[in-house]
């Protein structure tokens, strides 16, 4: 009678590492299921492409080092996934195949695979898109007319359509060149889309990040099931949003210092704030390419740095930058700062005191 | 006093605390014990009985002079066959007394309650009962209540926590002798001068509460005093009873790494080990016996057994029912920190607790994979560390990355090892990475001595050369 024999603990949990990305990619599903809706059935296939293609690129890479297979673990479907989500409607399928290869291959296992990547490989891969094919990466389509899935089947076309970002670009450059006045840049715009048209997706941008609802189940689904904790999320929304607010084209303070107590005069500061949360990238980039756990720091204090530090990152950019979108690159710069910003907040034992400075000092 | 009654971090794995309804049952059937002569903190005892004496439960076999040591009993009556060298439940040779017994528990002339009129009578009579920390650490309790006299205590905790997962035996005791539970502490805050004391338990014992309350009742109408004694309920989350946590769960206080709980002015104490100072001072019946929890899937029978100590696994698991399957796994202690022993031959010590019988469906291993930085070890540390930087290191065998991630500090939970979704072993790569660092330090030290013994040889030296220049 052989006795296994090894150290405590004797009991292990449940969660292994292939639940929590099956977790990421049930939580996608939804955003999946609306991209359907929004941009018919070339959105699916694109989603599918992707995802085979990373397991492909997966398996052959692992295969070709002599490492062990890893494709049951789920990290690259929802590599792939992410990756299509974060793409245009209309994109060609091979661009979609190179960027698999160059997320999968390049950015995860030539740095060793799960785990060691120091930077998201769908965002990279993302941006490898945009500065390889600037062209087809920025050409938005919208359907015309309410959700239908079947339309694709019907013969019925996308029509080219700006980004909502890019509208309220135009708008505020009109506004510099003196066609409206500042303050009224937002609700009173008839050209910018209405909040709900925004919350539910009926806008020109890549084919997950439009549905905001569909996100926000998801990123429900992930607190539920305790995959995420909401430090960077929060700290990234809630940095933004303040940035926005203070800072924004129309400053909460200026819009509302005439008329504090006018509903109407809220109504218009808040526009602005909201618009920016709902448009482009953000809410998809805040739960579920922020919060992915190889490239993100593991302490509390260092989330919120991370979080906040991706929120700056984005407004500057989307206010300041060149494009109209910033969260990959945000993400992105931020995830370079991680091992950094964990060695900076690594915590003091349980009971240990601050250091104090001398008293003299 | 600022109560939280629970501590940063933890885990909650399935209490499975299925025989926390079955009274004890006490176990006689056995014909040799094999009493390990070290099972404590400390140095290992010497034996004082030779091959062919008789000896009657309760009597000395082993002691040391050594301040940390406490005496070691026999725990049946009988012949004592041979002192032989047997592996003990860590794998390392340990010399232990084998004692034939006849099966008619007779007690020794000398047990009688002792005599206490002081305190030190108090500490002395807690060493002679041969009582170490029964939570597990097997810490001396006489030290433990002897603190310097500028850290007086202010609070006695009872450790009633039992926080590791199937382990009832300390909840059944509590149920079955609480009187002798009550008597240990008034004796404990009496000697030791201790004005109050609370017991905390985890919220997962239903009756905890209720039977410290109608036995300090019962007390009250017997003899009128009452007594500063509290019971408090404390949120069910490994590793509560882990001592660090329990003070700062039921006082606020936080001990510093490398202190003792008597720097933050409290004394702490398993409620095993309590009962058995309450049990000692009534029939002077020194540590002879534990009350253990048998449970895992292996076995035909559950429940808690009062074993005599030095009874042999292999021989405890077959008096109380059998075997169902053949074990792949058997556990001293509880499966959160216990040890898994490689032969069911070794003896019970004084500090188990439980022994787990598991079959192949509790022991599989699954497989490791890589780290995938999810930060659950992080969350899940009480001691705020980050394991699964400590786990790199200690595979890399980097030193001062070990140093940077205070590895030293780690209580060793194995929280961070329950809750890694890659299942890897960072309890394993901790204890490594510990006995790296003593080795590094050791190494430090002989250098340190070679360097100021050269230096000596050298200066010497160099007076010799001093006093050579002048002449030139």
């Amino acid at each position: 009678m052989k006795l296994q024999v090894s150290n405590s603990p004797h009991i292990r949990d449940k969660v292994t590492t292939a639940s929590l990305m099956r977790d990421v990619a049930i939580a996608l599903l939804p955003a999946a299921v609306a991209s359907g809706f929004l941009f018919g059935i070339r959105a699916v296939m694109m989603i599918i492409v992707s995802v085979a293609c990373c397991v492909l690129f997966e398996y052959l890479s692992r295969r070709i080092m002599k490492r062990e297979n890893t494709i049951l673990d789920f990290s690259a479907i929802v590599t792939g996934i992410l990756l299509a989500l974060n793409l245009p409607p209309t994109l060609p399928y091979y661009m979609i195949v190179l960027g698999a290869l160059f997320a999968i291959v390049v950015v995860k296992q030539m740095f060793g695979g799960l785990g060691n990547n120091f930077v998201n490989p769908a965002l990279a891969a993302r941006i490898f898109l945009v500065i390889a094919f600037p062209t087809q990466m920025t050409h938005w389509t919208v359907r015309e007319g309410a959700f239908s899935f079947f339309d694709s089947f019907l013969g019925k076309d996308l029509v080219s359509s700006a980004t909502p970002l890019a509208m309220m670009r135009n708008t505020v450059a009109d506004a510099a060149s003196g066609a409206t006045s500042s303050a009224t840049i937002a609700a009173e715009s008839s050209s910018l889309p209405s909040l709900l048209s925004l919350f539910l997706g009926q806008k020109g941008g890549c084919i997950g990040e439009v549905c905001i609802l569909a996100l926000l189940i998801g990123a429900a689904y992930l607190f539920v099931r305790k995959v995420i904790v909401p430090w960077i999320p929060l700290a990234y929304l809630g940095s933004f949003t303040i940035l926005v607010l203070f800072f924004g084209h129309t400053p909460l303070l200026e819009a509302v210092r005439y008329r504090p107590l006018s509903l109407e005069a809220w109504q218009n500061a808040m526009y602005e704030p909201l618009f920016m949360l709902l448009t482009g990238g953000l809410m998809i980039g805040a739960f579920f390419m922020a919060t992915d756990y190889v490239t993100s720091p593991v302490t509390r204090s260092g989330r919120i740095i991370f979080g906040i530090g991706c929120g700056i990152m984005t407004f500057l950019i989307r206010y300041y930058g060149n494009m109209a979108e910033g969260v990959s690159f945000s993400i992105i710069l931020m995830n370079i700062l991680t091992p950094h910003i964990d060695r900076m907040t690594l915590s003091k034992p349980f009971g240990e005191r601050r250091a104090k400075k001398h008293a003299s000092l | 006093m600022s109560t939280v009654l629970a501590f940063r971090g933890g885990v909650h794995p399935r209490h499975n605390k299925n025989t926390d309804v079955l009274p004890s049952i006490r176990l006689t059937d056995f014909s040799e014990v094999d009493i390990p002569l070290h099972q404590q903190i400390g140095p290992p005892c010497t034996c004082v009985v030779s091959p062919g004496d008789y000896v009657c439960v309760g009597q000395v076999i082993a002691r040391s002079e050594h301040p940390m040591a406490v005496p070691i009993h026999s725990s049946v009556s009988g012949t004592v066959k041979e002192i032989h060298h047997v592996v003990s439940e860590i794998g390392e040779p340990i010399e232990a007394v084998r004692i034939e017994s006849d099966g008619k528990f007779v007690d020794d002339p000398s047990v009688a309650p002792p005599v206490i009129e002081s305190r030190e009578d108090f500490i002395a009579a807690v060493r002679a009962s041969g009582l170490v920390g029964l939570g597990g650490a097997a810490f001396p309790t006489h030290i433990k209540l002897n603190p310097p006299a500028d850290k007086k205590p202010q609070f006695l905790l009872i450790n009633a926590a039992e926080c590791e997962p199937y382990i009832t035996s300390d909840y059944r005791m509590m149920c079955e002798n609480p009187d002798q539970i009550i008597d240990g502490i008034l004796a404990v805050m009496k000697w030791i001068d201790i004005p109050r004391a609370i017991i905390g338990y985890e919220d997962n014992k239903p009756l905890v509460s209720r039977i410290f309350e109608h036995e300090l009742e019962k007390r009250i109408f017997k003899t009128g005093e009452c007594h500063d004694i509290r019971v408090h309920k404390m949120k069910t989350v490994y590793p509560q009873g882990a001592e660090k946590m329990f003070i700062y769960a039921l006082t606020g206080r936080k001990v510093p790494p490398g202190k003792l709980p008597h720097d933050v002015h409290v004394t702490v104490l398993n409620v095993s080990t309590v009962r058995q100072i309450g049990l000692y001072l009534r029939t002077g019946m020194p540590l002879v016996r534990r009350r253990i929890t048998l449970d895992g899937s292996a076995l035909n029978i559950h429940g808690n057994f009062n074993v005599p100590i030095g009874a042999r696994v292999r021989d405890i698991i077959e008096s109380a029912g059998g075997l169902r399957e053949d074990p792949t796994k058997v556990i001293m202690g509880g499966p959160m920190m216990g040890v898994a022993l490689d032969s069911m031959d070794c003896g019970l010590i004084k500090a188990n607790n439980a022994i787990l019988v598991f079959g192949s469906k509790e022991t599989r291993v699954p497989p490791e994979s890589a780290c995938i930085r999810c930060a659950r070890c992080v969350m899940a540390c009480p001691m705020l560390l980050q394991p699964a930087g400590i786990d790199q290191a200690a595979r890399r065998k980097d030193i001062e990355m070990l140093t940077h991630f205070r590895v030293m500090d780690c209580i060793e939970c194995g929280s961070c090892t329950y809750s890694c979704p890659a299942k890897r072993f960072i309890n394993q790569s901790i204890t490594d990475g510990k006995k790296l660092i003593r080795a590094e330090k050791e190494r430090y030290a002989s250098e340190q001595r070679l360097r100021t013994a050269s230096q000596k040889a050298s200066s010497g030296k160099e007076e010799q050369d001093g006093k050579s220049v002048p002449k030139e």
